[in-house]
């Protein structure tokens, strides 16, 4: 197990690395520079101002050497100053964090919450109205796209309630402000919760005809016992995958409800940070939701680990 | 907590278990499956009635419509009554019923290796079953375990108790599902081809077991099997099943002796010799010799004797009319027009 984490330690890395000359290049890909955007923003021509901007932001450098800036500024915890601010990139992104992670663990949270349960209804009650339906409503929150899911909800809410669930800068309490997030995270979590429920359907009914279930069921055990404690405890090991994957979806989705509710997080920063190509925010950005997503995926194995006895990592 | 049916010590007339004319159908796309079609039978206390027959005829759905464990759909008992000491199971609500499934009657499986949930230690799954049906701690359950683990000669058991199915071999995973079973002493043991699954070595040894922990525990026993030999050393009445009925029935010596049905000539014909199977007889290493022809389709049954379409002795009237089944010799009954004068010795002609 020792040699089994040191070997996943080191793959994280490589990946991380990889994902970083993924993340440089392709934001140098992208046609224009913050120069460039300034420049025909304001309708200006100026090859000598614009040729100092760029001297002073490195971006006259090779890539090579300003990707080795970027990584070895980022070892050092130093990221660079944002292009459009001017403050350190740290200290822009650094306070938008807590909402949109407030927003994605609440999003997770709603599409386990209600995902694994009504997966374990429906296959329990296989083929029943019920069932039916559940799988009805799985297939839309499949097939909705989140902004529009997210735009309907918003609609809803001002026009039935006449109430606006926008984020307001300084929510009261905690739970002022969970409940003012409750909403957006719904609209995020809601594809994931159709997934997620959708494959605790299917892997409760592949557990249920299990030999197992029957032996359980044979010592007396009763239905809830059954479903919970002895199919579920299997049906939930590939559920745990897809949340590994979905972690890495949420962002997107996080991005769209970010800008619909108008949330001061940092996924809809990222996407106006791209509009103006401020490198040091978005690559930072992106490596930190690389970090993240690497460190979900080794968690969910980690888990797997703990709940399924089979598996043993050999040294 | 002790849910059990009272049962007085000198019901030895009252037998500790009767099915009467037990019908459990699936009812399936292709037409309604009658698996098992009015079997009846009685069983004693501390007596091991084995019931034999060929694949699909209905052996385990008679064994899980004991305990109402038929899946449901496509399954349903649609007639009949089990009796447990007097009492009827069909009757019984659901948690009624629960407090019979693995305290009254217990039930183990052909399957060792997918028959223990994986996720779950040893320990916990005995545990389970005790904490279900008995007013104790859960510490005291797991020490039971151990007990338990003991008393079915797995080696190392307070270790075990810790560990996962998939550390412990086939033979050791029935064992610990022989644990499961007994664990809350039943007054009756299903065991469900308990040995097809197992190297031959491993099968004597599990049989053994049974054996001796029934003997120990006064638990009476169904045995299911296809095995004749399996019955020849275990039990003391045999059913022979055929297509969801029970085609004859017989103390284990008469049986062997005087079989009066066809297709139980057909079975013992097929018991399979270890001898010639390693080819220590001859060279070459023998097929076991099979009953020519398959079951018929339970949705499709013929009008007359279900054994008809593959009984070299089909006349007419077998074609036409399903035979009585009677008493043809003391404790001893077939179902069969011509048994009579295929192998004589009627007592009522
Ligand atoms: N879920 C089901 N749906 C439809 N038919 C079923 C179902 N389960 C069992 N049957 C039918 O019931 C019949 C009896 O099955 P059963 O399992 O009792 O056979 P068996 O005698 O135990 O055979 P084996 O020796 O293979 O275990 C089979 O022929 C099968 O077609
Ligand atoms: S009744 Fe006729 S067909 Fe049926 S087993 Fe006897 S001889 Fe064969
Ligand atoms: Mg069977």
């Amino acid at each position: 197990m020792g040699a089994y984490l040191v070997r996943r330690f080191f793959l994280m890395l490589l990946t991380l690395f990889g994902m970083s000359v993924l993340i440089f290049v392709l934001l140098r890909v992208m046609p224009g520079n913050i120069s460039d955007i300034l420049f025909e923003s304001a309708g200006l021509v100026n090859p000598a101002e614009k040729a100092k901007i760029e001297k002073e932001l490195g971006l006259d450098q090779p890539l090579v050497v300003q990707y080795s800036t970027w990584i070895s500024g980022l070892l050092r915890g130093d990221l660079g100053y944002a292009y459009v601010s001017e403050k350190p990139a740290l200290d822009e992104i650094l306070p938008r964090i807590p909402i949109t992670a407030k927003l994605a663990v609440l999003a997770l949270f709603f599409s386990i919450v209600l995902g694994v349960p009504l997966g374990v209804i429906s296959a329990v009650k296989q083929d029943t109205p019920l069932d039916y339906a559940l799988r009805v409503v799985s297939l839309s929150g499949l097939s909705l796209p989140s902004f529009w899911l997210a735009l309907l909800i918003l609609m809803g809410f001002v026009h039935f309630l006449g109430w606006i669930p926008i984020y307001t800068d300084k929510p009261a309490t905690i739970w002022h402000e969970l409940a003012l997030l409750s909403i957006p995270a719904a609209a995020v979590g809601f594809r994931a919760s159709a997934l997620i429920m959708r494959l605790t359907r299917s892997s409760m009914l592949e557990v249920l005809r299990q030999d197992y279930i029957r032996t359980a069921r044979a010592k007396g055990a009763s239905a809830a016992s059954v479903n919970y404690d002895h199919a579920l405890r299997n049906a939930v090991l590939p559920v745990i995958t897809i949340i590994g994957i979905e972690a890495a979806f949420l962002i997107g989705g996080l991005i769209v409800t970010e800008t619909v509710f108008n949330i001061p997080g940092v996924a809809r920063f990222l996407v106006e940070a791209i509009r103006w190509r401020d490198y040091p925010i978005v690559q930072n950005l992106v490596m930190f939701i690389a970090v993240v997503v690497v460190v979900v995926n080794f968690l969910v194995d980690m888990a797997y680990v703990v709940l399924d006895p089979r598996i043993k990592y050999e040294d | 907590m002790d849910a059990r049916a009272d049962v007085q010590p000198e019901a030895g007339a009252q037998a500790l278990l009767e099915v009467d004319d037990l019908q459990t159908y699936f009812f399936t796309r292709q037409g309604v499956v009658k698996a098992v079609d009015g079997v009846s039978f009685a069983l004693r206390r501390g007596e091991t009635l084995a019931i034999v027959g060929e694949s699909g005829c209905g052996k385990s759905i008679t064994a899980l419509s004991l305990l109402r464990l038929i899946p449901d759909p496509p399954g349903r008992i649609v007639g009949g009554t089990v009796r447990l000491a007097g009492h009827d199971l069909m009757t019984l609500d659901e948690p009624a019923m629960r407090n019979v499934r693995g305290n009254d009657i217990s039930m183990i499986f052909q399957e060792p290796m997918t028959s223990l949930n994986p996720v779950m230690t040893i320990g916990r799954q005995i545990a389970e079953v005790i904490l279900l049906h008995q007013d104790v701690s859960r510490k005291e359950a797991l020490a039971k375990a151990v007990e338990m683990l003991r008393l079915v000669r797995i080696p190392e058991p307070e270790q075990r108790v810790r560990e996962y199915p998939h550390q412990l071999s086939g033979g050791m995973r029935q064992r610990a599902m022989i644990a499961i079973a007994l664990a809350c002493n039943p007054k009756v043991l299903i065991a469900d081809e308990p040995t097809t699954a197992l190297d031959v070595t491993i099968q004597a040894q599990i049989l053994e077991l049974i054996v001796e922990l029934q003997q120990k525990l006064g638990t009476a026993v169904i045995l299911i099997t296809h095995d004749l030999g399996v019955v020849a050393e275990t039990a003391q009445r045999v059913i022979v099943m055929y297509a969801g009925r029970k085609v004859e029935e017989a103390p284990v010596g008469e049986l062997f002796a005087h079989a009066l049905h066809p297709y139980t000539h057909g079975l013992l014909a097929s018991i399979p010799r270890l001898d010639l199977m390693r080819g220590e007889v001859n060279d070459t290493p023998q097929r076991l010799q099979e009953i020519t022809g398959i079951v018929p389709a339970l949705t499709d049954l013929p009008q007359g004797c279900v054994f008809a379409p593959r009984c070299k002795f089909a006349d007419d009237r077998c074609r036409a009319q399903y035979p009585p089944y009677e008493q043809k010799r003391s404790g001893h009954w077939a179902a069969c027009w011509n048994s009579d004068a295929l192998y004589g010795g009627a007592l009522h002609a």
